[in-house]
């Protein structure tokens, strides 16, 4: 390990999205802030995008001190080639220890093509981040072989050290307001004319409910349903609640419902504030997509499934019975009030 | 004529892999081998382009021998032509050493057989899930990745662009790229494919091409495998098990009733879903 001096400090690249800073870099900037005073070092975001210079001070007050901007026109829409050049050249000119990104289709794309050309190695979709205090070797953790087992990565041999992190399950710091840093503003060379992508629209979906990311309550199920029928009781339980309907790999595979509905290690990370688990047996590749969910119920037959040991409240008991009773006593509490509080209509 | 390369990957199935609890290893023997689903639908669009466009569709993989199981099956999807690298000098490989030994085949597919428009790759494997090696392989050929592609709209190899939809998390971007480039595909993208019996036939008695370390022309032994992945794995474990909750005892009526008490007790979780179920939204 020679030669790893000059690399110090830990990075977060800061996805800036519709005019503001994605919850998934704040929660890095949390992680980072850990592991950067672990190693006495400082925390520094790299921030690349079209007009979002102003946004570093957000950064600052959630943990940065230091905030690269690469802030150009050409930089509006992510694209590999435009955002990758802008990585590397200030990997290159600043040298960081350990640089993370979110776990996000943008985050992902970024890592694997910096990866490739610095070279070094990156860990996918990491659920835990240590580092080792005295050497600054990043512990990266994530699920392994369809979330059997947890399986800690190094990278020994190369800096910056890199990992993805999913989203929702690092914690922001509480924000601090007027807490400042340093802006250092970068810019490289690029012309519009020699890239070879163009972003032509950006088409947002408005699916009514299937947003089960940004879901208050979801009712999720599993194959414990034994069928697209069964599974119908889920949405039944969902409708009454005006919950989104999340579901297992299992039932996605099965057709059951759409991909969007998936959560979990190849799904989507979810934290509602009520989690309902029905027919779930809590494959770790489930658990977590959904473990820091506020309230997690989870309703299954077998006394000694899994997901009892990731619940707040259990019901060992059959999904076909349980269910069409819990939808019945919702609609009652519903319209009775009981579930009502000063803000209903 | 449009030349696609779909990438693919023969996993154990991780859904039914058992694991050993002593030794945090997986048993191999407990898993059947299978084409990882994700590249099926990789396979499958490139066979749909093919239909649209002409052209053919080559497969690559790299893997131990049995791995040819995996390149029949995509061959019962539609696939023309299979190759495979094999050699004990890959094994260990993490995602930048793969990416690295298949750009080298790539390499020796276009200069020997004929040059590639397109590459075509499953958004993960289910025995890594990282996504990675499609994005190292565009790289390294200094062709645009494309990753998350949900829809392609056009694929032109005479004006020498593509436009594809990227999925995001809230919706789909509309990309052009110029050719060649590399997609990564969605499993959206496409329904599963399904075997038509005269693929089946050809299946059951094609051979790939098939390739050693050695055949790769210019290859550097130093970036293969075990010692040219920058990451290894410096330990397994099992996850900790939560102490887990409080169960709801008693015949359904009851299990429900008592469910019921410990939500009105918190009904402050509620103020969203009462604004929804009463048509706030």
């Amino acid at each position: 390990m020679s030669g790893f001096e000059d690399y110090k400090g830990t990075w977060v690249f800061i996805e800036a999205k519709d005019g503001d800073i994605a919850p998934v870099s704040l929660e890095l900037l949390g992680a980072g802030r850990q592991l950067a005073d672990k190693r006495n070092a400082p925390l520094a975001g790299l921030l690349i995008g079209d007009n979002v210079t102003k946004l570093a001070k957000k950064a600052f007050e959630y943990g940065a001190d230091v905030v690269y901007v690469y802030d150009a026109p050409i930089y509006r829409h992510y694209r590999t080639e435009t955002y990758m050049r802008a990585v590397l050249a200030c990997v290159e000119k600043h040298k960081p220890e350990i640089l993370l990104y979110g776990a996000t289709s943008t985050g992902k794309d970024l890592a694997s093509a910096v990866a490739t050309d610095l070279p070094t190695g990156l860990t996918a979709d990491t659920t835990q981040l240590d580092v080792e205090a005295d050497t600054g070797l990043l512990l990266a953790s994530r699920p392994a072989f369809g979330g059997n087992i947890m399986a800690t990565i190094l990278c020994k041999k190369y800096r910056p050290q890199m990992a993805t992190v999913r989203a929702k399950v690092m914690k922001a710091l509480p924000r601090q307001p007027g807490r400042t840093g340093a802006i250092v503003a970068e810019s490289i060379p690029l012309r519009e004319e020699d890239i070879r992508t163009k972003v032509l629209d950006i088409v947002r979906a408005t699916t009514h409910r299937a947003r089960i990311d940004e879901a208050d309550i979801i009712v999720a199920g599993g194959k414990g349903l034994g069928s697209a029928a069964g599974f119908q009781l889920v949405h039944e339980l969902a409708d009454v609640l005006g919950a989104a309907v999340g579901a297992s790999r299992d039932v996605v595979e099965a057709g059951w419902i759409g991909h969007h509905h998936q959560v979990g290690q190849t799904g989507v990370t979810v934290t509602p504030k009520i989690y309902f688990a029905v027919g779930i047996s809590g494959a770790i590749q489930h658990i977590v997509g959904m473990q820091n969910s506020g309230l997690i119920i989870a309703i299954n037959k077998d006394p000694n499934a899994a997901i009892f040991n990731s619940c707040h409240y259990g019901i060992v008991g059959d999904a076909f019975v349980i269910l069409p009773l819990l939808t019945e006593a919702f609609r009652v509490a519903l319209a009775k009030g009981e579930l009502s509080n000063a803000g209903k209509i | 004529m449009l030349h696609i390369v779909a990438c693919i990957k023969q996993v154990p199935d991780t859904k039914i892999i058992k694991m050993n609890p002593k030794t945090n290893t997986m048993d191999r023997s407990s898993a059947p081998a299978i084409l990882n689903p994700y590249d099926s639908h990789a396979v499958e669009e490139a066979v749909r382009l093919r239909a649209r466009y002409g052209g053919v569709v080559s497969v690559l993989t790299m893997g131990p021998p049995p791995a040819v199981k995996a390149i029949k099956k995509c061959i019962e999807i539609g696939a023309d032509e299979g190759y495979m690298i094999t050699d004990r000098a890959f094994a260990g490989a993490d995602t930048l050493a793969t990416s690295y030994a298949l750009t080298k085949a790539l390499e020796k597919i276009a200069a020997e057989v004929r040059p590639i428009d397109l590459i075509i790759c499953g958004k993960m494997t289910i025995d890594g899930d990282t996504g990675q090696v499609g994005p190292g392989i565009a790289r390294r050929l200094d062709m645009p990745p494309l990753t998350s592609v949900n829809k392609v709209v056009e694929v032109n190899r005479e004006e020498c662009f593509a436009i594809v939809h990227r999925k995001l998390e809230d919706g789909y971007e509309v990309v052009r790229s110029t050719l060649p480039c590399l997609f990564s595909v969605e499993k959206e993208i496409n329904e599963a494919p399904y075997s038509p019996l005269p693929n089946m036939l050809k299946a059951a008695r094609y051979q790939p091409k098939i390739w050693s370390v050695d055949d790769l022309p210019g290859i550097d032994r130093t970036q293969l495998g075990l010692k040219g992945s920058p990451t290894i794995v410096s330990s397994v474990w099992a996850p900790q098990k939560p102490q887990g909750g409080k169960l709801l005892d008693g015949d359904p009526n009851k299990q429900a009733e008592q469910l019921l008490e410990v939500l009105l007790a918190r009904r402050e979780l509620f103020a969203a879903v009462t604004e929804t179920a009463t048509g706030g939204a």
